[in-house]
């Protein structure tokens, strides 16, 4: 027995300290603080000045992402930046069922105005009308509703763009360099979904416009682990390779990796959605990297301001509409070298 | 267990308690099914290899090809490993891909990378050991169904690293980290020398020592194996231990690959894994099962994806290709079994 005593109490000792070292190994802090670094919209300008107290409801998917936690986290920050705003959000659920009920829930405590990004547009469209007809404006993020009907205003990206102006980047690149025939690679996102049949034929129809055409093509998942796995196969398949274009800049940590695995140097590489991490490297300009195509969250910040001007019956100063617009397409802009130090603040750590 | 065949050849060994599941496995093994199954499925990926060389006789069977897709294959082969031992002990992990996710995440939160890269290998192997062994202990002396037990796990492994890395990716800076996995070791990344080395040590684990018998015995039969002498419920415990052990194996193969840690990390590791060690021969009622067969499972798999990505298809019929090659080794193993049954 006391030879069992002994083993017991040594394993028993050795799993406590495992989990003593397990729980002094969960901290996420950095040293020191860095610098808050969420997108907001400028504090100038008439419309900044305090005008009538507005309670705009928020409702996001999970933030599972870098790209989706920035959205939440700009819509936050923006909420914050206005005395007369207070911002109810609600906790982001990929639960479609959860997100109406939830939406249900802001349209019964009476909040002014309603920013929704959907998980599912088509999904959250009906409750989207609820609320537009219980006399509530609905900002309606990213993801579209089935009808004007549900929407006061819509604030999106531009896939289609995003696609075209990484096409017409990558040509003129090409074209500087006197690349007559170019091998152009393209690591997409999930290929079942719209945004990326989207993004992947405005990079083809902006290839065909300069005479090229996308060669080895594979589609990861959004993630490090598939960009990796994917490119990697991709770049074995591709001994000559003169331009990359991947959709994700979360993904697009993997896509590195397995360059820098390959060993590969011998292309240009131009990535999507525009992280802080990859206009880091654009700006140290020592890799493969030379530009991202933005799909940016900043909509979130501009979405919170939209619904602010919307409470408060302003519109947009510099236009001549008494109103807010329905549709703004927010613009899909290729961040390279040369003016990385403007989009620097709405680079989101993926 | 309802595991039918082997029942009346365990009960004969009862009253010698050690041996019995040895005698039982033993003329099946040198026996002739599993070999025409194994050289079947080593025939399926000579004949894919061959497809692969065809297609792109100057990408596909290169060195470098090789080594790319052996190091794909690394990280799904550990954690196929782990899922070969607890399927063949009757069991199935539902969790192991979350299982990874949370040792990858768990390792390279700033804290520990701030303790050095034997700190982080060892967070990650911890983190994937006691995760396996919560799993072992809620089916053993918890008595929960495998399927429920692990199937919570999945849920909350990939919260609680959703809920530590907060949702974003966390990237490795520890540049000792990834210059020693990322590296080579005599001309061959240290990655496949990771998987030769668990494959190794796995088969000796499971064909030449007494742990692999019991796990045969629990699997063939967990109640004849208790008769037998053998503590099931302590046997069960420690295979989801070593399956969690070889998911931390497999999270620092894949925090080296891609050079962070992220909650999305590991997704669907569950199912390939399960294809992988089903294809590869092992009976999902358990009882029997191979690690040869496991790997080659891997490497079909491996290589079908690496054949589509060479010859720039889409990835909607690789998944088709997929789906045919686990019916078409099912049935293969059922008809194998029916005979066999019909036979004795």
């Amino acid at each position: 027995m006391p030879s069992l005593d002994r083993r017991r109490f040594l394993w028993g000792t050795t799993a406590l300290g495992a989990t003593a070292v397990l729980a002094g190994c969960t901290s996420n802090e950095a040293p020191q603080a860095g610098a808050s670094n969420a997108a907001v919209a400028g504090a100038s300008g008439a419309n900044s000045q305090p005008g009538k107290a507005v309670t705009i409801g928020f409702s996001a998917p999970a933030a599972d992402h870098g790209w989706m936690a920035a959205m939440t986290k700009n819509a936050k920050a923006q909420a914050g930046q206005f005395s007369d705003v207070t911002l109810k959000a609600t906790e982001g659920t990929n639960d479609v069922n959860q997100q109406i009920a939830q939406v249900e829930t802001l349209i019964n405590d009476k909040v002014d105005v309603l920013v929704i990004l959907p998980f599912d547009g088509k999904a959250l469209t009906e409750v989207g009308r609820q609320a537009t007809d219980a006399g509530i404006q609905v900002v309606n993020v990213d993801r579209i509703f089935d009808t004007p009907l549900a929407y006061r205003a819509w604030i999106g990206g531009d896939n289609y763009r995003m696609g075209v102006n990484a096409g017409n980047y990558i040509a003129a690149q090409m074209k500087a360099k006197n690349i007559s025939s170019p091998v152009i690679g393209e690591v997409a996102g999930i290929d079942s979904l719209p945004l990326t049949q989207e993004r992947s034929k405005g990079f083809k129809d902006a290839l065909a416009r300069a005479g090229f055409s996308v060669g080895p093509r594979v589609s990861a998942q959004f993630t490090p682990e598939s960009g990796e796995q994917q490119t990697a196969n991709l770049l074995q398949g591709a001994s000559k390779l003169d331009a990359l274009w991947n959709h994700d800049d979360d993904q697009g940590i993997g896509v590195l990796a397995a360059i820098d695995g390959a060993g590969r140097k011998d292309f240009i590489m131009v990535g999507g959605a525009g992280s802080r991490n990859m206009m880091n490297l654009i700006k140290a300009d020592s890799g493969v990297v030379k530009a991202t195509v933005l799909y940016s969250p900043s909509m979130a910040s501009s979405a919170i301001a939209l619904a602010r001007m919307l409470g408060q019956a302003k519109g947009i100063g510099d236009l001549a509409e008494h109103e807010i617009p329905a549709l703004i397409t927010t613009y899909s802009a290729v961040v390279s070298k040369e003016n990385v130090d403007s989009y620097l603040d709405v680079g989101f750590d993926s | 267990m309802t595991s039918k065949s082997s029942t009346p050849v365990l009960a004969t060994g009862t009253d010698d308690p050690t041996p019995p599941p040895r005698q039982r496995e033993r003329p099946r093994r040198g026996g002739f099914p599993v070999d025409v199954r194994l050289a079947g499925l080593v025939g399926v990926l000579l004949l894919l290899c061959l497809v692969g060389y065809i297609t792109r006789p100057d990408g596909f069977l290169t060195e470098a090809n090789i080594s790319t897709m052996l190091r794909l294959a690394a990280a799904i082969g550990v954690v196929s490993v782990g899922m070969t031992f607890v399927i063949i002990s009757g069991g199935i992990d539902l969790s192991v891909g979350s299982i990874v996710a949370l040792s990858s995440v768990w390792m390279t939160t700033l804290a520990t990378q701030s303790y050095g890269p034997v700190v982080m290998v060892l967070c990650g192997l911890l983190v994937g050991l006691a995760c396996g062994l919560v799993n072992g202990l809620l089916i053993s002396y918890g008595k929960i169904v495998p399927f429920i037990a692990t199937l919570a796990m999945y849920a909350s492994a990939r919260g609680l690293a959703e809920r530590l890395s907060g949702r974003r990716t966390q990237v490795v800076s520890e540049t000792g980290f990834t210059t020693f996995f990322r590296g080579a070791f005599l001309g061959i990344p240290v990655l496949i020398w990771m998987l030769a080395l668990v494959f190794a040590v796995g088969w000796v684990l499971l064909n030449r020592t007494n742990f692999g018998r019991r796990t045969l015995a629990v699997g063939g039969n967990a109640e004849a194996a208790r008769l037998a002498g053998i503590d099931v419920k302590r046997h069960t415990a420690l295979v989801y231990g070593i399956a969690g052990l070889c998911c931390g194996i497999a999270a620092i193969m894949v925090v080296a690959r891609t050079t962070s840690g992220a909650s999305t990390n590991g997704l669907f590791y569950e199912l390939d894994a399960i294809a992988a060690v089903v294809i590869g021969g092992t009976l999902l009622t358990g009882g029997r099962g191979s690690l040869i067969g496991t790997l080659v499972g891997v490497l079909i798999f491996t290589v079908l994806n690496s054949i589509f990505t060479q010859n720039n298809l889409d990835t909607d019929i690789q998944n088709i290709a997929k789906g045919v090659i686990i019916v078409a080794a099912v049935l293969l193993q059922s008809t194998k079994l029916r005979r066999r049954i019909r036979k004795t």
